[in-house]
């Protein structure tokens, strides 16, 4: 009991924060005004028999909601947010897992870097889409050729970020490190690996907003569908093919929501791995 | 007595930088003892190569010719014996204060666990530092940073403390308390200590000895031993003997920082109504 006690005050205390933060409060509030807006616009029509330019032409948010209440009993709709959540992870945690070290390599070594940086810089600026025809003829599945888009999406981005960040190093903590004894070994591990945090999170949440978009477009234009099944961008292909506008939106807006969950996932990680960035 | 034999010996030392065709010589010829249990305070006119001289004392850099020697052995690299405190704090700002002060010996692993945290807590009360320990640099003041950055290096004890005008960029008040605290520092335990300044009354008040150094390539200009009464404290720079050490100082850096002046017509023309001043 005595443990329990200051446990439920702390809970208590977290929710209670938040209901008296003023920003969280900004924030849902700014949600309902923009809610309310498209509601209005779109609804003008029958209101006021004018039609409102481009939010005129889109479904309202309460049929919107009322689509979504209907699509939301079907299994289909969440078997597509697991396909699109497996694909991005996948690929991301490829990009980060094989990013991340190829990025320090080439910030530490110079033959390294003289060897792998001119490559990789051209094939950089491809977009991971021109990758889609190529991919599929890479990967035995549909389902590992888009895995693998989603991974380049986000690979270019954190090595980017890694090899700037960790070259950007002040070098007197370096110097510091090295006059207290450090050994080459030292100095990577605990200079320069701390010191490229910071911007291997930035690198991770730039490279995790890229990830759906890639996701979504690979899904649509690989034709998500016999092989590698569903997930929420063939979804939108498939609602629009079928003419149903009102679910289109529930999908883009579905994406949204997950692409929200993502970076703050990331955020939080950061929050938790970065002690030391937490009065920013 | 403190013994005062000497420690470092700085030995015809040049140095240059860049490519053949454009090489700059800013080191050329210097000699230098360091004494054991002194401070030696370096002086010398803005971009004279200050710097430079400290890398090498360091090891960071290595002299293209001539030699540094430690206790009867050349300086070849960096090494815990030679610590430098650098000009803006090098504290690791992923690291607590605490953690910081803790670096060396732990990367070295040449403590014991219960030792070092003695040790530590020992050190970071001396620099005032108690109640922030668990602090990150960015949540110190900048006067606090520069006390974090003495105890990492002090909890090392190194042969040489290096200190690269540790000072700057600090406000005028708190430098003058860094100053008063780095003296009592100084006076309660010996240490063998090369303090780089640009601020020469900064130099005058802790040094035992006074190094100026000429205008680039630079090299020893004079070494004023400095003879003021131990303990000292900033009011002793208004004593005679005190402005007669700046004022002897203070000449040669002139000299010395008008040869940067000459040689361009903008230049001399500063140099004429400087002349021109009463």
């Amino acid at each position: 009991m005595a443990q329990a006690t200051p446990n439920t005050q702390k809970s208590k205390s977290r929710i209670g924060k938040l209901v008296s933060n003023v920003t969280f409060w900004r924030g849902v509030v700014a949600i309902l005004v923009f809610l309310a807006l498209w509601e209005i616009g779109a609804q003008w029509k029958g209101w006021f028999g004018y039609m409102m330019p481009f939010v005129g032409k889109v479904a309202p948010p309460t049929d919107v909601i009322a689509i979504w209440m209907e699509v939301g009993q079907q299994p289909g709709y969440w078997l597509s947010w697991w396909l699109s959540s497996v694909r991005v992870f996948v690929g991301f945690l490829a990009a980060m897992i094989i990013g991340i070290p190829f990025g320090l390599a080439m910030a530490v070594n110079k033959y390294f870097r003289g060897i792998f940086f001119p490559p990789f810089e051209i094939l950089r600026p491809i977009p991971p889409l021109a990758w889609v025809p190529a991919s599929i003829i890479f990967w035995p599945t549909t389902e590992m050729s888009i895995m693998f888009i989603t991974f380049l999406g986000a690979f270019y981005t954190i090595v980017i970020n890694v090899l700037g960040g960790a070259r950007s190093i002040d070098v007197q903590y370096l110097r510091a490190a090295q006059s207290m004894g450090a050994s080459q070994w030292d100095l990577f591990y605990k200079i320069i690996l701390p010191g490229t945090l910071p911007s291997i999170f930035v690198g991770a949440a730039v490279g995790m907003g890229i990830t759906w978009e890639v996701v979504l477009a690979g899904e649509m234009m690989s034709g998500g569908g016999q092989q590698g099944g569903g997930g929420l961008g063939f979804f939108i292909w498939g609602s629009y093919m079928g003419g149903v506008m009102d679910q289109v939106i529930v999908g883009m807006i579905s994406i949204g929501v997950a692409g929200y969950i993502s970076s703050s996932l990331i955020r939080y990680l950061g929050h938790v791995c970065m002690p030391w960035r937490r009065m920013f | 007595m403190t013994e005062t034999s000497i420690l470092m010996e700085v030995k015809n030392v040049f140095k240059a930088f860049g490519e053949d065709w454009e090489r700059e010589k800013v080191v050329e010829n210097l000699n230098l003892d360091i004494k054991r249990n002194q401070l030696t305070a370096i002086v010398g006119p803005s971009g004279c190569g200050k710097s430079t001289v400290v890398n090498l004392l360091a090891g960071f850099e290595s002299p293209d010719s001539g030699q540094i020697m430690m206790e009867g052995g050349a300086v070849s690299g960096p090494s815990k014996d030679r610590l430098v405190v650098f000009q803006e704090t090098a504290l690791m700002p992923w690291l607590t204060t605490y953690q910081n002060v803790t670096f060396g010996p732990k990367l070295r692993g040449d403590m014991p666990a219960r030792s070092l945290k003695e040790a530590a807590d020992r050190i970071i009360d001396t620099v005032g530092l108690r109640e922030f320990k668990d602090k990150y640099p960015l949540q110190l003041s900048g006067g606090m940073q520069r006390r974090a950055e003495l105890a990492r290096a002090l909890i090392n004890q190194p042969l040489v403390m290096i200190m690269d005008e540790p000072f700057r960029g600090l406000d005028a008040m708190t430098r003058q308390l860094m100053q008063e605290f780095y003296l009592r520092l100084c006076e309660e335990e010996a240490r063998t200590n090369v303090f780089v300044t640009s601020e020469l009354e900064e130099a005058i008040i802790l040094a035992d000895s006074l190094v100026v150094l000429s205008n680039r390539p630079t090299t020893v200009r004079e070494v004023i031993q400095i003879d003021l009464p131990r303990p000292r404290n900033l009011n002793m720079l208004s004593s005679p003997e005190a402005y007669d050490y700046k004022r002897h100082a203070m000449e040669m850096l002139h000299e010395e920082a008008l040869k940067s002046f000459s040689g361009t017509e903008s230049g001399s023309d500063f140099l004429k109504s400087y002349a021109q001043q009463p």
